[in-house]
């Protein structure tokens, strides 16, 4: 079975647990660097971005992810886009630099203006709930980068190679489409290095 | 169709929390302290809860203009406290853009008979419990994240204790009853009917539970977490300690890591001394905060 690890340093882990297991997947919870190891993807959960990078600091967790991720699949939600992310709006510095684009942190606005949207998502489907809070959106992709969803014009979901990300959480909802989604491209990912 | 203040947004945003502390502070400069140390997100506050023991009086809504520093200061989430039933300080802060606000028995209650409609609300809200009653009652009213009340501005952590083991305990009772014997538990906790068959169903409560009420060191916050909480508010701990950068640091390593010993002795070392605390039996009757409320 895939074994598809959850960064659990700080934010919903439970969620993202749920909805892997759900897709047919086994999921696991890392708190350790020696935990990726055995992974055969890995999801960065939703929380604060700050928060979780003093942590992936404080436990040299930073390069290990970006070694981890020149050949696996990674999926990041909300806080885990944004860590994602090669270019931070308003900062000098980002995190992982994974995905080439730029994002805007809490874009729509304060809590008071987090919201419910439906979604569609390309290769995924339609009315599909987003539940953004406090949500970042994606202001410019790069010409490698697949753009998967838009909300009022704005990017919401996109792709580029084994990498997939979301500005909302598809793990706060019973729909595990892009959990599934993903999944199929760790197993599909798989397959090639095998 | 865009939707805001849905249940699922405002109990969402708690969930973004988990595993976190978030952190009194009363300006900017703490806010930022917080923020560096790895708070989830910071409580603006006129006083921490220990010298609003100490000044005694009436305690308010905090002045805005320290609201809105500390708003402008963070980017992470910046929660306030309302009085109990203070309908118009809620909706004060609300209008701020404060990002959750905590209806706290840390503040002087304005009503001593009803809490405040929080389903009314965009903008989510904590309270505190004691109890799976109160527990349950909070989120009948609509309150989209729990903590313990603890004993605040104590440093003392036997009453946070006290309220997580109790929860937790009925929790374990109410998913082991059969669904017939509800309705007589709801009677006798004093819970809405429906919220005890949610937790029945689901396993657990319905929203995210932290503790609260005498955090004084990592080891406290670690405790905490194993006992179940699913993060932590730090009051007077920090900022009233020798060296509050390290200590927040201490206290959030701690809560990511409460298993891990080794670790949480390394972070314990050299943190100076923390506050000194109350014995919980020294406080009169009308001095305990965790009687505010019902």
């Amino acid at each position: 079975m895939l074994k598809i690890g959850v960064l659990a340093l700080q934010g919903a882990i439970q969620e993202h647990v749920k909805a892997i297991e759900a897709s047919g997947a086994q999921a696991l919870g890392v708190k350790r660097v020696e935990e990726l190891e055995e992974l055969d993807g890995l999801v960065m959960p939703g929380g604060e971005s700050t928060a979780m990078r003093r942590l992936i600091d404080r436990y040299q967790f930073l390069e290990p992810l970006k070694e981890f991720a020149k050949n696996k699949p990674v999926f990041g939600t909300c806080a885990g886009l944004i860590l994602m992310a090669k270019r931070i709006q308003g900062q000098d510095t980002a995190h992982l630099e994974l995905i080439d684009m730029t994002v805007e942190r809490n874009a729509f606005g304060r809590q008071v203006d987090s919201f419910e949207a439906d979604l569609m998502i390309h290769g995924v489907g339609e009315d599909f709930t987003g539940v953004f809070i406090r949500a970042p959106f994606i202001v410019e992709v790069g010409p490698e980068v697949e753009i998967l969803s838009k909300h009022n014009d704005r990017i919401v979901a996109a792709k580029q190679g084994h990498f997939l990300c979301a500005a909302f959480h598809p793990e706060l909802t019973d729909d595990y489409r892009l959990h599934q989604f993903f999944v199929k491209m760790v197993q599909a990912n798989k397959e090639v290095v095998a | 169709m865009l939707k805001t203040g849905t249940e699922r947004v405002k109990r969402g945003m708690a969930e973004m929390q988990k595993g976190g502390v978030i952190m009194d502070v009363i300006n900017a400069e703490q806010a930022r302290i917080a923020e560096e140390a790895g708070a989830v997100a910071v409580m603006a506050l006129e006083r921490v809860p220990s010298d609003i023991r100490a000044a005694g009086g009436v305690a308010r809504m905090a002045d805005p203009t320290i609201v809105e520093e500390v708003l402008n200061a963070v980017s992470i989430p910046v929660m306030a406290k309302a009085r109990i039933g203070h309908i118009v300080e809620a909706r004060v802060l609300e209008a701020m853009g404060v990002d959750y606000i905590d209806e706290s028995e840390v503040l002087t209650p304005a009503d001593e008979v009803f809490h405040l409609l929080k389903s009314d609300y965009t903008v989510p809200f904590v309270c505190g419990a004691r109890d799976l009653g109160e527990a349950s009652r909070r989120i009948g009213e609509g309150a989209s994240m729990l903590r313990t009340k603890g004993e605040p501005g104590t440093g003392n952590i036997v009453e946070a204790v006290r309220h997580m083991r109790m929860i937790q305990g009925q929790i374990r009772k109410v998913v082991a009853m059969s669904e017939d014997e509800l309705m007589t538990e709801a009677k006798n906790l004093g819970a809405p009917f429906e919220v005890l068959l949610q937790i029945k169903k689901a396993g657990k409560l319905p929203v995210v539970n932290f503790a609260a009420g005498g955090i004084a060191t990592p080891a406290d916050a670690a405790l905490m977490m194993q006992l179940g909480a699913d993060g932590v508010f730090v009051g007077s701990g920090i900022f009233k300690s020798e060296n509050p950068e390290k200590f927040a640091r201490a206290i959030v390593e701690a809560t990511t890591h409460y298993q891990d010993y080794k670790l949480i002795a390394e972070l314990s070392k050299g943190l100076g001394t923390p506050m000194k605390g109350i014995e919980i039996s020294t406080l009169a009757q009308g001095e305990r905060m965790q009687e505010r409320g019902w």
